[in-house]
């Protein structure tokens, strides 16, 4: 593996009595996939937000290339290349598709004017498949493509890091198919994913690494096929009577 | 850019209200120096309240504390253009700091806070008699000379500040920190992560819309000579400037120009005739802004040229 381009230091997060993310350490390595599972309200988005700056954290340290990060806002994550989407999209509506893109480019990007952020918002607009509206209002797209909006956004921010937080909700079958070849040519690009979602199918078919969050806690990180058989994921997921029934049956499978 | 015609509407009109010293009475002068001033001032809120979309309720707290600063280093001797630069430089640097405070709340918050400003320096006008002459008032030097050279010197005064709030207006439309302040107004959570210092921006805006309402408000108290804590901190002004914005089109670049136009000459033509009811009129006026034209008159015309290019 190539060198840790991002480290989550035993990372704690507490509203008032609700222990959302506890002690979670992780690293992740240049070029991988990631994926980020776990139950409703396990804390995945709220990890996402620790690590982007959106809340403090109660405890623990973000390192990103070799700088701590932990005190960042998320004006500076997106800066400094740390990029995501959100589960709810978050485009500015009234505005042209162009110009949220271009937005990235200029604030976060590379860009050093508003003519060389539309040209480049235009590039990340063909690449994800919106060039043709670009001068549409944002709020009049479709959800998919407003999935499709949220990633050219990010991609304008010349990000070395992008936490997709669930960008297949919501979408039906062929889809999350086309949106699985986008984050395929998108990781292609060189660009780190950690990748939140529900469905194991988009998971387990991008990810080389997974973790696991159970009530806020890491119970298990390793290879997809590792970690789905992993009592303690089985449990999280399906209940402990079921986790019972399924060391049975592999019991008398032997 | 695209169109012309607004631009050399607006010359127009800045040339017609400064020629009127020379081919109208006083009291048209007096007029247009008001149309300058109330241009000034819907320029600024548009900073916060339209680009931004932060509904502010201050600048009666920037007009007031602009115009006791203003007669206070007046009267303390400083020739009067650097009095103003000093009250309108005051101004900015209490709108920084206040910011940095009251930006943080949104929507109704912000609004009621920003009330909150006005309210408190007005009491703070009133009491603070040592300084600020209470609720007696202050008064300020009369400027040498005739009524008609008076009149001359504050138009060209406020249009000259006017100018500048436009000029400023232009920049900041087609700069970086328009484009920030729009993503703001659209969605903050959303500029925040697409790397905007939301925060900078905000005070930016909040600076920029207090520091000409500062500076007009100097020149104000050294036109009318007198100055009282319930004229300067006056609630009715902090209502008309977004009222006047919103007539126009908020967020535009001429939006504020147009509206406050027609305000003032609705105030003039309309409003003396119902003395009594002048005051109902303006929440009249609101209502009917709020329900047929939310995005002012300069939007209509801009959805409705766009709806024929699209159908054809």
């Amino acid at each position: 593996m190539s060198e840790v381009l991002l480290k989550v230091d035993h990372m704690s997060k507490a509203f008032g009595g609700v222990q959302a993310v506890k002690d979670v350490s992780f690293t992740l390595s240049e070029g991988e996939i990631v994926g980020l599972i776990g139950p409703n309200g396990a804390g995945k988005t709220t990890l996402v937000n620790l690590v982007t700056g959106v809340f403090p954290a109660s405890s623990g340290s973000v390192v990103f290339r070799g700088t701590d990060v932990t005190q960042q806002r998320p004006f500076q994550a997106a800066r400094r290349g740390i990029a995501r989407t959100f589960q709810i999209v978050q485009p500015f509506p009234a505005m042209t598709v162009l110009e949220n893109v271009s937005a990235g480019a200029l604030f976060a990007g590379a860009a050093a004017d508003r003519a060389q952020a539309d040209a480049e918002a235009m590039a990340h607009l063909d690449f994800v498949g919106l060039a043709a509206d670009a001068l549409r209002p944002a709020a009049a797209l479709t959800l998919p493509s407003r999935k499709r909006l949220e990633l050219a956004k990010s991609l304008a921010m010349k990000p070395k890091v992008l936490l997709l937080d669930e960008v297949n909700a919501g979408l039906n079958t062929s889809e999350i198919d086309q949106a699985l070849a986008l984050i395929r040519a998108i990781a292609a690009r060189g660009v780190t994913i950690i990748l939140i979602e529900h469905l194991m199918k988009v998971v387990l078919s991008l990810s080389q690494r997974i973790l696991v969050l159970h009530h806020g806690e890491l119970i298990s990180a390793g290879a997809p096929q590792e970690v789905v058989k992993d009592p303690r994921v089985i449990e999280a997921y399906l209940g402990s009577k079921f986790a019972e029934r399924q060391k049975l049956r592999e019991g008398t499978a032997k | 850019m695209k169109a012309r015609l607004p631009w050399i509407l607006f010359a127009i009109w800045v040339l017609a209200l400064a020629a009127t010293p020379w081919v109208a009475s006083n009291y048209i002068v007096k007029i247009a120096t008001f149309l300058a001033m109330y241009g000034a001032i819907a320029l600024s809120w548009n900073f916060i309240g339209g680009f931004t979309g932060y509904p502010s309720f201050a600048t009666a707290a920037f007009v007031g504390l602009g115009s006791y600063s203003g007669a206070l280093l007046q009267n303390a001797g400083m020739f009067l253009p650097v009095a103003w630069l000093g009250g309108a430089l005051i101004v900015a640097a209490f709108a920084a700091v206040i910011g940095l405070m009251i930006l943080r709340m949104k929507g109704h918050y912000f609004a009621i806070g920003s009330i909150a400003i006005v309210e408190v320096l007005s009491q703070l006008a009133s009491s603070w008699s040592g300084l600020t002459g209470g609720g007696e008032g202050l008064n300020v030097k009369f400027l040498p000379g005739g009524p008609d050279f008076i009149g001359r010197v504050f138009l060209y005064t406020m249009l000259v500040i006017m100018l500048l709030a436009f000029i400023a207006t232009v920049l900041v439309d087609r700069g970086r920190l328009g484009f920030g302040l729009r993503c703001i107004q659209q969605n903050e959570d959303a500029a925040d992560m697409v790397g905007i210092d939301v925060t900078r921006y905000k005070i930016y805006a909040f600076v920029l819309s207090a520091v000409f309402c500062g500076a007009i408000g100097a020149a104000y108290a050294s036109w009318v000579a007198y100055i009282s804590p319930t004229d300067s901190f006056s609630i009715l002004l902090t209502l008309k400037a977004p009222v006047m914005v919103l007539l126009g089109g908020p967020g535009t670049v001429f939006g504020p120009v147009v509206g406050s136009a027609l305000f003032v000459l609705m105030e003039e033509t309309i409003w003396a005739k119902f003395l009594d009811y002048n005051q109902g009129v303006l929440g009249l006026v609101i209502v009917i802004l709020i329900f047929f034209l939310p995005g002012g008159l300069l939007r209509v015309r801009f959805n409705r040229v766009r709806f024929k290019k699209r159908a054809a």
